[in-house]
């Protein structure tokens, strides 16, 4: 795996997990879906679309982070080898992935876990393959009224942009409460370093060959 | 990385899988929509807490074209009519209750798809309004201002004139609220609900037809309820 220049020395208590282009990506990315589920709540629930009003500008707001929200995976893709390396990694579920999923002892198990575990690819995969359905059915109601889409396909892609954000949210709400209770994998995305007792619990195989 | 290739690209396979099953459900929609709308309909029966309304498909949408929702107490409210008219009138919500009342029950429909079933309304014919008001010779349509001060709706003078054109103030037997434009509201019966303007504060008779605020986004004047707009909705 290349490695950044300014690395930790070999002995300190901390490993490299994330590169700057990657913690980058998932801060924009992030950010994007923070405007996308705000505006998309004021859009969506009554009692905020009653308190917020401003249905166009709030629209507007929805549709450019809409449309933006691909570029910095893009982007990353394009230029970070740190990104497409664990892009490979997550679309690839071992052995110990699937064992890891199913015992109910997972982290205390010391099962040879690599760089991501079978929850997090999963999760991952989930999550983007939910990203493209959004953004393809957010693109059909982006059509105006004027363009003649069937009405058919109009009302399928509303109901379906409605379901998966539905399913989107429970998978966020998970990941977010799992960032708080692991605050080293926090760490490690707001500064790209782990904790490295950290990692040779919970990624035993990675951390191994980082060293 | 020795890693790089063990294992099975599960990843890809969810991710295709998934956006095959998003393709399958914009197919599908239609019938998912009804489906969804027929459970939300029956467990909104039974429902203290309003959340049925977050099922997608289901109940009321409330749109502002302004910043937060306009509110006017039914004691200060006046509705003018005014433009070509004889006598201009400004009328109080004791003066549309005073007048001929009616009484229209159909399905609301939205151009964004959502439909209520059997909304009750009550209130004054526009016809008679327009009556009282005394249209001039030579006029073709009717504008309607929100006090939002920034929405407008407009019909032809003939549309204006059908039985099922109200202003109303009762939904459902209730007065109307702040969310669904009271106190007084348009409701064009046959019409996508963009036509019904809510937060209503003036009627104007014109001598040409003024596009409304939604027409300027392309939206279809004429907008009878599944003949216009690309959309195949049943009538209302």
């Amino acid at each position: 795996m290349p490695r950044p220049d300014s690395g930790p020395r070999p002995d300190s208590g901390l490993l490299h997990r994330f590169s700057p282009g990657e913690r980058w990506v998932h801060r924009s990315t992030a950010l994007l879906v923070g405007v996308l589920t705000l505006t998309g709540a004021a859009l969506y629930v009554p009692s905020l679309a009653l308190l917020v009003g401003r249905r166009t500008t709030v629209e507007a707001a929805h549709v450019v982070a809409g449309l933006l929200l691909p570029l910095p995976t893009l982007i990353g893709l394009a230029t970070s080898a740190w990104l497409r390396a664990d892009v490979q990694a997550l679309n690839r579920m071992t052995h110990t992935d699937w064992v890891w999923l199913r015992r109910r002892d997972r982290r205390a198990a010391g099962l040879p876990v690599g760089k991501f575990n079978g929850g997090q690819k999963l999760a991952a995969s989930v999550i983007a393959g939910a990203g493209v359905v959004l953004f393809g059915t957010g693109l059909l109601l982006l059509a105006p009224a004027r363009v003649s889409i069937p009405d058919s396909v109009r009302q399928g892609a509303t109901i379906t942009h409605d379901l998966f954000t539905f399913g989107l949210l429970f998978l966020l709400a998970g990941h977010l409460w799992l960032a708080y209770r692991h605050p080293e994998a926090r760490a490690a995305l707001r500064t790209g370093l782990v904790d490295r007792e950290y990692a040779e619990r919970e990624h035993p195989a990675w951390a191994g060959q980082v060293r | 990385m020795s890693g790089a290739v063990e294992g099975t690209p599960i990843g890809r396979r969810v991710v295709l899988g998934l956006a095959g099953l998003g393709g399958a459900m914009v197919a599908a929609g239609p019938w998912i929509s009804r489906w969804l709308g027929d459970v939300a309909g029956e467990l909104s029966k039974h429902d203290a807490t309003g959340l049925t309304a977050l099922i997608p498909g289901a109940g009321w949408r409330y749109y502002t074209v302004t910043s937060g929702f306009p509110y006017e107490p039914p004691a200060k409210y006046r509705l003018t009519v005014t433009g070509n008219v004889d006598h201009e009138l400004t009328l109080t919500t004791s003066d549309l209750r005073d007048l001929p009342r009616a009484k229209v029950t159909r399905d609301f429909q939205c151009v964004t798809g959502w439909r209520v079933p059997n909304v009750h309304w009550e209130g004054v014919r526009l016809s008679t309004l327009l009556d009282r008001a005394g249209v001039q010779p030579g006029q073709q349509a009717v504008r309607f201002t929100s006090y939002d001060g920034t929405y407008t709706e407009s019909l032809t003078l003939a549309q204006a004139r059908r039985a099922d054109v109200l202003v109303v103030d009762t939904l459902d037997g209730r007065p109307i609220g702040r969310a669904h434009g009271g106190p007084v509201r348009m409701l064009v019966a046959p019409m996508y609900g963009y036509k019904s303007c809510k937060w209503l504060s003036s009627i104007e008779v014109t001598e040409r037809l003024v596009p409304g605020y939604w027409e300027g986004f392309g939206y279809d004047q004429n907008a009878w309820v599944g003949r216009s707009n690309g959309r195949d909705d049943a009538p209302t």
